[in-house]
């Protein structure tokens, strides 16, 4: 048999092929296909337009109202609207909102609606995200989407893969976020285009499901078709309960062929921050320099995890934010919401003088609840510091991980949580 | 097919925030889409872009968001076709799907000035410079994708393989 990586043995069963090599065309089954608020609109015209009266299947589809919700004006009540009477009218089972809803790339992974060995494809480029869980995933946009609801298939081509090896220890303050934008930085933003990442070394080991996530979401920002970790006990664990469908836990074959291999020492890496205005312009929190900043967020389908919020909170447990800097909190998800509140991290949040946001995406492409005026400068958990990515184009976005995060928010400057 | 237009010159990492920013993503009208293309990084280029006109950027362009939006409010606005040193993928995707032919090309991206008027050839891949006699190759557009293009998207392609 012809060696394979994990992506490659996804994708080969998907096309109902023995095995697959970078650079074929393939024909696919798809899983699970997603579609939010902002890209759902133009895929569901797509879909109207074949005179179907059923989408492929009711319980492959997923659509997540998270980008504009709660609606923050009429067209984009409009457009969730549209989405919302597409859902009953095809009966689309997996459809979410407002009280069980939250930013999608966080609540279809808490809901058990991916599963190891998948093949899901959504309308939003963070469709990565599940790489995390050892499925295939990947972002396209409403056309492809459209097509997939019809025909529950689409065509890909076989990425070549990249692997990652992160080796050693992980330092204190230094998570997923971390080992993503060190990565991006030595990549750069178009170093892994059209390829996957395959995250892999004894370091991933250390690494919880939210870790995960995070870099697994990031993949796409060195131009990544998919980002993908072998799953293992830490993704047994999580999954344990979660779903209906039993997931398939495969990995590299040890001879799988990579194009490069990239490799991480652990044992050196600080936290580290994206200048603006792109996730590749990398360093570490030390050499960041005095940046005083308007505002920190916390949140995003890369940040806005519990995992996340508990290491804000641990840092601005007894402080309070910076006067003439605000803090902007967002859960990811109700469920996340609650375990904080449980916890009681949402209460040393608003102690220390943070505002929560409801379940959303927000802020972080400057959509609603926190956007920038000119000239201000803002520290974010999400994932894209691009030029008017958070509000005026003459706005700078900063990116780093939660404990930074916090401890930018006491000093009111970018700030390594060791510093405090 | 072929295509004559004048030349709107980006960089780099033109990613689709700066193609088309979020604050205008609550509609899906491509009108408005058009209206507002590039309103942060060339906010004349609504205005005085014209039928035809091509955009010419260099590495890894339509980088960032999957949103459709941004291809859109490029043909909407009137561009008939793209040539960059690179696309980011789901762009090249998405452009392709919506009918929006896009060219792979380092040394027409380099040479090519704003303004210059472009001879651009699809099946050939053959991108000429009128009046300055300069002609580039591009990559060829892989055969799949061409027909997806004559068909007039991925969507009308679909449903002429329906028929047949």
């Amino acid at each position: 048999m012809t060696p394979m990586t994990l992506t490659e043995k996804i994708l080969a069963r998907h096309a109902g092929r023995d095995a697959v090599q970078p650079g074929d065309l393939i024909d696919v089954e798809v899983d699970l296909a997603l579609a939010n608020d902002i890209t759902a609109p133009l895929a569901i015209g797509v879909f109207e337009g074949f005179g179907l009266d059923r989408v492929f299947d009711r319980e492959k589809v997923a659509l997540v109202p998270d980008h504009f919700v709660p609606n923050k004006d009429i067209p984009s009540a409009q457009q969730a609207k549209l989405m919302a009477n597409f859902a009953a009218r095809y009966d689309i089972e997996h459809y979410f909102e407002l009280s069980e809803s939250g930013i999608e790339h966080v609540i279809l992974p808490e809901k058990g609606l991916v599963v190891p060995g998948d093949l899901v494809i959504g309308a939003d480029s963070h469709t990565c995200t599940y790489g995390a869980l050892g499925a295939f995933s990947a972002g396209v946009g409403s056309t492809d989407l459209g097509v997939i609801m019809a025909t529950g298939r689409i065509w890909l081509k076989v990425p070549a893969g990249i692997k990652v090896v992160y080796h050693g220890r992980l330092q204190p303050w230094v998570g997923g976020k971390d080992l993503i934008l060190k990565t991006i930085g030595l990549l750069g933003v178009e170093g892994a285009g059209y390829k996957t990442l395959a995250f892999s070394g004894e370091g991933i080991g250390q690494l919880g499901m939210d870790d995960r996530f995070t870099m697994a979401n990031m993949a796409v920002e060195a131009g990544a078709k998919n980002g993908i970790f072998a799953p293992d006990e830490t993704t047994r664990e999580y999954m344990a309960g979660r779903s209906r469908r039993e997931g398939l836990y495969l990995a590299d074959d040890p001879d799988a062929v990579f194009e490069e291999v990239v490799e991480i020492d652990l044992e050196t890496l600080e936290p580290q921050v994206a200048f603006p205005h792109s996730p590749e312009n990398v360093r570490p929190v030390a050499e960041a320099g005095a940046v005083k900043l308007d505002q920190v967020f916390i949140g995003s389908c890369t940040n806005g995890r519990l995992s996340d919020l508990r290491k804000a909170a641990a840092i601005l447990k007894g402080r309070t934010v910076a006067r003439g800097t605000r803090l902007i909190v967002i859960p990811g998800s109700p469920t996340i919401y609650r375990d904080a509140i449980r916890e009681g991290i949402i209460e040393t949040l608003l102690e220390a003088g943070a505002v929560i946001g409801p379940p959303c995406c927000g802020p972080c492409l400057g959509g609603h609840m926190g956007i920038l005026a000119e000239g201000e400068k803002a520290l974010s958990t999400s994932n894209r510091n691009f030029i008017g990515r958070m509000g005026h184009p003459k706005s700078e976005v900063y990116l780093a991980n939660p404990t930074v995060a916090a401890a930018s928010a006491v000093t009111g400057h970018i700030t390594a949580p060791d510093t405090l | 097919m072929h295509f004559q237009g004048k030349v709107w010159k980006l960089g780099d990492h033109i990613d689709t925030d700066l193609i088309i920013p979020a604050r205008f993503l609550n509609v899906s009208d491509k009108d408005i889409l058009a209206k507002n293309c590039f309103a942060d990084l060339r906010p004349e280029f609504a205005g005085d872009v014209r039928k035809g006109d091509i955009l010419v950027a260099g590495v890894n362009f339509g980088c960032g968001s999957s949103r459709e939006h941004a291809p859109w409010a490029i043909k909407a606005a009137g561009i008939d076709v793209i040539i960059a040193k690179s696309f980011a993928r789901i762009f090249y995707r998405n452009a392709f799907n919506i009918g929006l032919p896009i060219l792979e090309s380092e040394e027409a991206a380099d040479a090519v000035e704003e303004g210059d008027r472009l001879d651009v050839d699809l099946t050939t891949g053959r991108i000429g410079v009128v009046g300055r006699d300069r002609v580039f190759q591009a990559k060829p557009v892989p055969d799949f994708m061409r027909q997806i293009i004559l068909a007039g998207g991925l969507v009308d392609y679909v449903k002429q393989k329906a028929r047949a």
